[in-house]
């Protein structure tokens, strides 16, 4: 007798199972949480905080925020940003300042730790919510993100 | 009368090795073990750690207190903020920081998150490891609605560095209670599905029953943590032990059972997920206000001595001790991860089972290999 239970018992167990894959099959438009990338690029929108890529901001007038104080560089764990800096006269104060020549970014080496923007003293660095970032060459993944030919916004001091 | 006795040797089965692993994908990672079998018999499994081996402890010593938290996402991936807690609590002790009640009661929900997260994970794993493929998607969209709200609030959905010796590295996004909310009303329909589809199925319990069984004694002696000790009756859970942050104001039960076999270990993580529920659901509405960070020094120096800090992750007790000489790197830095004590006792388990048993067993103790290599 309990050999038929047993059958019996077992294929009521699949079919509990069952129910459930049935209902998801039958409702399969529903809560379907799959995106249609690459075709939904256009809609496709990050979270604000999303950890895509370091980015420095410039506005219209190619300014940037950077003073160039090197904060950024000390406080990230694995050389991922070097700072090519030179001293010269500040056209607003007149002052001799340091300033940046080169913000070197190498993106094969961040691992978003986000404590390079945590210390920015001068919020001159963010996240980019860009994370289509495969190359064929390493190299194409080195950074510089100062602008050519921009410059210090005034009134910036660190 | 010769050729009748080399006959019946030939039917006579020999020992021999096999490798399972590195490349394996019951072994969850670059896990190889050793197996000693005769015939599908297994008589001796040895693991080969060390194939995804890149010296984190000695990249703390380099590190300022910082830099360490990040490193820390990198050993037991899916308990990554649970990791970081358990830096931060370490250099806040050392430092005797007064931490913001927030905080606390934010690290806590997010800590639950996480373990969820991985429970739903290691559920969908499993059912696969026994040969049910559904499982892995339904596992798989349960983690994506926490992955989302990780994401919206800090910024990753894996290796999270949300914490900073101090607090947070931001406030919660304003989004955020309304997510966890919705994710707990939407879970608590989806575990009885979880049970209707796996723990029900007569084929999942003649797979798990009296498979892997580990005594209570013998857990002991492991030192084996988390859900595989739970499983085996040894009451061990950290958050009831030595709670930390916000678990000393909330009630839950330390989920034991008695069997220690790959069911109970099973059964273990499941009622685990009603109990992170639960306390999510006494935490969410009443987060206080106040500051999610306390300022601390840019150049962090714990004074002269020796820390240590242990918490619960979704696998086990995760040590943290830190030999600190005064400045800003710790001299020595240890981690004591759950997943190598628990795989310690794996040969233990599957000694004189079938192969498919090891699976199954294995699939139970959770293994995350970086865990076990750092
Ligand atoms: S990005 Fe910020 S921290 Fe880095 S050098 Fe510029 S101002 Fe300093
Ligand atoms: S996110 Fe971290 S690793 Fe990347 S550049 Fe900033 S500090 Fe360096």
């Amino acid at each position: 007798m309990s050999y038929f239970s047993n059958i019996f018992n077992g294929i009521k167990t699949l079919l509990t199972g069952m129910s459930i894959t049935g209902k998801y099959f039958l409702n399969s438009r529903k809560g379907a949480i799959t995106q249609q990338y690459p075709d939904n690029r256009d809609t496709l929108k990050m979270f604000d905080r999303f950890r895509g890529e370091v980015i420095m901001p410039h506005d219209e007038n190619n300014e940037h925020a950077c003073t160039g104080c090197q904060k950024c560089e000390i406080a990230c764990p694995n050389g991922t940003i070097e700072i090519i800096w030179d001293r010269g006269i500040d056209e607003y104060t007149g002052k001799n300042k340091k300033k940046i020549d080169k913000f070197v970014y190498h993106l094969s080496m961040c691992t978003m730790c986000g404590l390079c923007i945590d210390v920015c003293p001068t919020d001159a660095i963010k996240w980019g919510q860009n994370f289509e970032n495969s190359v064929y060459d390493r190299t194409a993944l080195t950074r510089v993100l100062n602008k050519p030919g921009s410059k210090l916004r005034p009134g910036v001091e660190d | 009368m010769q050729e009748s006795a080399t006959l019946n040797n030939s039917f006579k089965s020999e020992e021999y090795f096999i490798n399972m692993g590195p490349q394996h994908p019951a072994t969850h990672g670059v896990l190889r073990l050793l197996l000693t079998i005769d015939g599908e018999i297994i008589k001796k499994v040895e693991p080969d750690l060390g194939y995804i081996h890149r010296s984190i402890e000695k990249m703390c010593e380099r590190d300022s207190y910082q830099q360490i938290v990040h490193l820390t996402d990198r050993m037991d991936y899916l308990s990554s903020h649970i990791n970081n807690e358990a830096v931060c609590l370490t250099v806040e002790n050392a430092l005797e920081l007064e931490i913001p009640d927030r905080v606390k009661v934010i690290r806590t929900i997010i800590g639950e998150l996480t373990r969820i997260a991985s429970h739903c994970l290691w559920w969908g794993v499993m059912g696969m490891d026994v040969g049910a493929l559904t499982t892995y998607f339904y596992g798989f969209r349960d983690r994506e609605m926490i992955n989302d709200i990780f994401e919206e609030t800090c910024g990753a959905r894996l290796t999270m560095n949300y914490n900073v010796p101090g607090g947070l590295m931001w406030d919660i996004h304003p989004n955020f209670i309304k997510r966890v909310k919705d994710f707990v009303a939407h879970f608590k329909t989806k575990i009885p599905e979880y049970n209707k589809l796996l723990t029900g199925n007569i084929i999942f319990q003649k797979r798990t029953k009296g498979v892997g069984v580990l005594s209570k004694e013998d857990a002991i002696s492991f030192g084996v943590s988390g859900p595989v000790a739970r499983g085996s009756g040894y009451s061990c859970d950290v958050r009831k032990y030595h709670p930390y942050s916000a678990l000393d104001k909330v009630t839950f039960n330390e989920v034991l059972e008695a069997d220690g076999d790959t069911f109970a270990r099973y059964n273990v993580r499941i009622r685990e997920l009603w109990e992170s529920l639960s306390i999510i659901e006494q935490l969410i509405d009443n987060i206080p206000d106040g500051e999610h960070r306390v300022k601390t020094n840019a150049v962090i120096k714990l004074p002269k001595g020796e820390f240590y800090q242990k918490v619960e992750t979704a696998r086990g007790e995760l040590g943290v001790y830190i030999i600190s000489t005064g400045t800003k790197n710790p001299y020595r830095m240890k981690f004591r991860s759950p997943g190598f004590s628990n795989l310690s006792a794996l040969n233990h388990m599957a000694v004189g089972g079938k192969i498919g048993d090891l699976v199954a067993t294995m699939a139970t103790l959770d293994l995350v290999i970086p865990d076990i290599d750092r």
